[in-house]
């Protein structure tokens, strides 16, 4: 009847919004269910222990002693030296790629860079084992604390093993790099021509303008993309657990082996006997939901503020 | 014309190609300093890319040539040995969108004088303060040297945009279309502000407005697919253009 599409939408558009406002609330809902039931799993292991699971550094199954305060160290620690080393290459990358690449070379290196991000994480993990950590053994930490007498400062200190702190920073800043990089690539490309002529009218170089107008104009953008880097680094499980050492222990030096929580649940995962030492599992997930929830909800406030600021 | 000003722009037969297209054909015009010429013309006429070429904006586009010679005092600008960034402190640039930096007024101004110098905290503060007050906006900012200029009008913005590139103390003023996005009384500040300019500045500027053209300049130029068509003092070429073309766009018969 075509007399009611005027007065309402018609079943078919009824049934069509139904449907579709059905699937898009469901993915909200299914993040609420997992973050209440990872919360209802680590409530026995939170109530037992209060502040000092995420203070303690004692971690004892037999005993059913669990502090997390290793592995949060650890997941932090690692992820912030990812982002050191990786942050200022990838926003090289992208600048070269978005201002000064010529047109041929600019698809390639940009396909290679982000290719890097479809690198399974266990092919990763194997090359750290195989090249990276011996690499770090036979010549990276004997440079470090010999020949550049680093080694009496606390965070180069101790023997050289190989699997360590600074070997799981080493293999997240590759990993991330990417995500840092494609983000910066967009919003660099995303600063209006306006402001680039504006500089150049000014009597500004290129690189005058691209660090006096391009960058303060991207910079809550690309401080997004590094956060949205952290956001993976800090989830990153499995490369990480094959380089780190794996030792429940928090040290100042970045050649001594480490903790995150991804590994650690990883690892322990399906040697959790008891119901505490379960709960405590889930404890350090729930953290780490957290963490990351928060800092991902950092990313999208910072890139939607730059969005907004190209418009107004 | 007084030898102790600056800023004498000599077009002589120039032609420019964006690849392979022709966008200007043997421009020869003159433009004298203490006036204000008006490029006028249908879209994609030319004007702009004229316009860019005298401060060499179009060295940002691959595949663009030209041929003939553009002198500014004496000096051929196109030549490749020439510093562009000198020349774009001698010569300033006003775009049709007023495109200032998210960054404090006073920043915007100093932005100019920052980049090639690095002048002192009072230094700075006399050039910003004197840039403002050429650009007649210094009464209006004053009191909010430091909040981002992002919140100021739109005539405010295109103000401190002129006020930036006064800053550099140019010869030469480019505006390409400054007061397209602008209301009436915006535009006539602006109108006013290029007339007390023009003293020390040879001013340049594009305009869609044909009122515009004849309100503020002393010289037109018409311009037609890439030619140009006509050029004469501003009054005779309104009341007794020479061409029919010419006589036809400012009639409105077409554009």
């Amino acid at each position: 009847m075509p007399s009611t599409s005027l007065h309402g939408a018609s079943a078919g558009d009824r049934i069509y919004r139904f449907a579709t406002t059905a699937f898009a609330l469901s993915i909200p809902l299914l993040l609420v269910l997992l973050g209440v039931e990872v919360a209802v799993a680590a409530w026995p292991a939170l109530k037992a222990f209060k502040f000092s699971f995420l203070t303690s550094s004692d971690w004892d199954a037999v005993n059913g002693v669990f502090g997390a305060a290793p592995a949060i160290y650890g997941t932090i620690v690692s992820s912030a030296l990812a982002l050191v080393i990786a942050t200022p290459l990838a926003i090289g990358v992208a600048i070269f790629l978005s201002e000064f690449a010529p047109a041929w070379l600019r698809q390639p290196v940009a396909f290679f860079v982000d290719l890097l991000a479809a690198i399974p994480s266990v092919v990763y993990g194997l090359w750290g084992i195989f090249v990276l950590v011996p690499l770090l053994r036979e010549h990276v930490m004997p440079f470090l604390a010999d020949r550049l007498h680093l080694g009496n400062t606390p965070f180069f200190s101790g023997p050289a093993y190989g699997p360590s702190m600074l070997a799981a920073g080493l293999i997240l800043a590759i990993m991330v790099l990417p995500y840092i990089s494609s983000v910066t690539r967009e919003v660099l490309m995303a600063v209006p021509r306006a402001q680039r002529e504006a500089a150049l009218a000014l009597g500004a170089t290129r690189w005058e303008m691209i660090r006096g107008a391009v960058l303060p104009y991207a910079s809550s953008g690309i401080m997004g993309g590094v956060i949205l880097g952290l956001g993976r680094a800090l989830g990153e499980t499995m490369a990480v657990t094959m380089v780190i050492g794996n030792r429940h222990e928090i040290s100042a030096s970045l050649f001594a082996p480490g903790y995150t929580m991804a590994s650690l649940i990883a690892n322990e995962f399906s040697e959790a006997t008891n119901d505490m030492h379960l709960s405590a599992l889930m404890g350090v997930g729930a953290v780490l939901l957290a963490i990351t929830l928060v800092v991902n909800i950092i990313a999208r406030w910072l890139v939607w503020r730059v969005q907004r600021q190209a418009r107004a | 014309m007084t030898t102790t000003h600056t800023g004498a722009v000599a077009v002589e037969h120039y032609s420019f190609w964006y690849g392979p297209k022709q966008a200007l054909f043997d421009i020869t015009l003159d433009l004298a300093p203490q006036t204000i010429t008006a490029l006028i013309g249908p879209s994609g006429c030319g004007k702009s890319t004229f316009l860019r070429s005298i401060n060499r904006m179009h060295d940002l586009l691959p595949g663009t040539r030209s041929t003939g010679r553009i002198l500014l005092d004496g000096d051929d600008v196109l030549a490749p040995s020439l510093d562009v960034v000198h020349l774009r402190q001698r010569v300033g640039m006003v775009f049709q969108r007023s495109n200032p930096f998210p960054k404090s007024i006073y920043d915007n101004v100093a932005y100019g004088p920052r980049l090639n110098r690095s002048p002192s905290r009072t230094e700075t503060d006399e050039v910003v303060e004197q840039a403002l007050r050429r650009a007649a906006l210094w009464d209006e900012v004053k009191d909010r040297l430091r909040e981002s200029a992002m919140g100021l009008s739109g005539g405010q913005q295109q103000r401190l945009c002129i006020a930036r590139a006064l800053a550099n103390e140019p010869d030469v003023l480019l505006l390409d279309e400054p007061c397209s996005a602008l209301d009436p009384i915006a535009t006539q500040h602006i109108e006013e502000l290029l007339w007390e300019l023009k003293k020390d500045l040879t001013i340049v500027i594009v305009t869609h407005n044909l009122q515009q053209a004849g309100r503020v300049s002393d010289h037109t130029a018409f311009f037609y697919l890439g030619q140009l068509v006509e050029h004469g003092p501003t009054e005779q070429l309104f009341t007794a253009p020479r061409e029919e073309r010419t006589e036809a766009y400012i009639t409105g018969r077409f554009g």
